[in-house]
C-alpha cells in the first residue's frame, strides 16, 4: 500500500498539470533549479555539524550524553540510539540530518531504533530556528508561551515516534 | 545557541578523546566527516531537485490554491477573532498548504508574510498575540504529508521498505500538532485569567 503513495502522487500532479495546461517540463526544471540553490545553502552547516558530531561521537562524548539521559528514556521505551537526535532536532535541521545519517550507519533503517529515528525526522521540525526567523520579522520580543507550546509538540512527537513504531511496525 | 553547541562539541571531543584514548578516531572523524557531509549532500541533491520540480508543477497548476481553500474551514477554528477575508488568514492558509506538500522553499516566505500581516492586523506591540502563537505551533510541528528526506536516507542505507514509516509519521505528526495547539490554547487561557484586561 505504502509503495503506491509516491507514484500515484506524482501521476496525479502530472495529470492536473496537463489539464491546467502547465508547461510541465519547463516548470519542473525551474523548480529543480531553485532546489539546487536551497541545497547549497545548507551544505556549509552540514559540513560544520557533521564534523562536530563525528568528532564528538568518536571521542565517546555522544555515548556519555545518551547514558546520562537514558534512565528517563528507557522508562518511556525510547531507543538510546535516538537520544542525540531528539536533543538536536529542535535546534538545528542540518544537525538533525547529520545525526540521522550517523544513526543509520550504525543500525539498520529497518531496526527498531532506525525506524523510530526515521519517524522523528519525518514528524518534527526545527522549532527554535522557526521561532527565531518568524518572530524576527516582527517587532514582537515577548513570545509568551510560544516556545513552551512548540516544545510540547516536539516532546509528544518523540514519545509517539517510539510508541507508533512499536504498535504499527513491530 | 547553535554557536555554543558547535564550539562546545568540538572542544569536548578533544578533551574526551584525550581522556579516553580515542584520539585516533577523533582525528579520523575530523578529517573524514566533511567528506561524508558532501557525500550526504550529493545523495540528497537529486531527491530535493526532483521534489522541488514536481512541487513547482503542483503550484503552477493551482493545486496549492485549491488545497488552501480546502483547509480554510479547518483553520478558522484555530485562529480566533481574525478577519477570514484578510491578507493574514490568506497567507496562513497558503503557508500551511505549502508545508503539507513539503514545499519548504515556498512555505518560509509565506510564513513571514503571514507574521507580518498578523502584526498589521492585530497590533500586538512587543508581546505576541494568541494567533501568532497558534501559527508558530502550526509551523514548528511538522505537518509534511510525505517524508521524502527520511525515505531517501532509508533507501541509502538499504531499507527494505523505505515508506513503511508513513502511517507512524502521519499519526505522530497529527498528535504532536494537537498537543501543541491544545497546550497553546490552555496556556493562553491561564495567562488571561491571571491578568484580566
Amino acid at each position: 500500500m505504502s509503495t503506491y503513495v509516491i507514484p500515484v502522487f506524482i501521476g496525479l500532479i502530472m495529470v492536473i498539470g496537463l489539464i491546467k495546461k502547465v508547461d510541465v517540463f519547463g516548470e519542473f526544471a525551474d523548480g529543480a533549479k531553485d532546489s539546487i540553490g536551497a541545497a547549497f545553502e545548507i551544505l556549509p552547516a552540514l559540513i560544520a555539524l557533521m564534523t562536530a558530531i563525528g568528532m564528538f561521537k568518536a571521542s565517546g562524548g555522544l555515548d556519555m550524553l545518551s547514558t546520562l539521559v537514558s534512565p528517563l528514556t528507557d522508562m518511556l521505551g525510547f531507543p538510546r540510539e535516538c537520544i542525540p537526535l531528539a536533543l538536536i532536532r529542535p535546534i538545528s535541521g542540518s544537525g538533525a540530518l547529520a545525526v540521522f545519517e550517523t544513526i543509520l550507519t550504525e543500525v539498520s533503517p529497518d531496526s527498531y531504533a532506525g525506524r523510530v529515528a526515521s519517524v522523528i525526522i519525518g514528524s518534527t521540525e526545527t522549532t527554535f530556528y522557526t521561532i527565531a526567523v518568524y518572530y524576527g520579522i516582527t517587532k514582537v520580543r515577548n513570545t509568551r508561551h510560544a516556545i513552551a507550546s512548540s516544545l510540547t509538540a516536539d516532546f509528544t512527537g518523540f514519545i509517539l515516534s517510539a510508541l507508533t513504531v512499536r504498535l504499527f511496525l513491530h | 545557541m547553535i554557536n555554543r553547541i558547535f564550539a562546545i562539541m568540538l572542544v569536548l571531543s578533544v578533551i574526551f578523546g584525550a581522556a579516553s584514548g580515542n584520539m585516533g578516531q577523533v582525528c579520523d572523524a575530523a578529517l573524514n566527516s566533511c567528506v561524508e557531509a558532501v557525500d550526504l549532500f550529493l545523495y540528497l541533491l537529486g531527491g530535493m531537485c526532483m521534489w522541488g520540480g514536481l512541487m513547482r508543477i503542483a503550484e503552477k497548476a493551482g493545486i496549492t490554491d485549491m488545497l488552501s481553500e480546502l483547509f480554510k474551514p479547518l483553520l478558522k477554528h484555530i485562529f480566533k477573532e481574525l478577519d477570514l477575508n484578510g491578507m493574514a488568514f490568506r497567507a496562513i492558509c497558503m503557508n500551511i498548504t505549502a508545508n503539507l506538500l513539503g514545499l519548504g522553499n515556498a512555505a518560509t516566505p509565506l510564513g513571514l508574510e503571514a507574521m507580518r500581516r498578523l502584526e498589521q492586523e492585530e497590533h500586538p506591540g512587543g508581546t505576541t498575540s494568541r494567533n501568532m502563537i497558534m501559527f508558530i505551533v502550526l509551523n514548528t510541528a511538522s505537518i509534511t504529508l510525505i517524508p521524502t528526506t527520511a525515505a531517501s536516507l532509508r533507501i541509502r542505507h538499504g531499507s527494505a521498505a523505505p515508506m513503511e514509516i508513513l502511517p507512524c509519521v502521519l499519526f505522530t505528526s497529527a498528535c504532536a500538532l494537537a498537543a501543541g495547539l491544545i497546550s497553546a490554547a490552555a496556556l493562553d487561557n491561564i495567562s488571561k485569567r491571571r491578568k484580566p484586561k
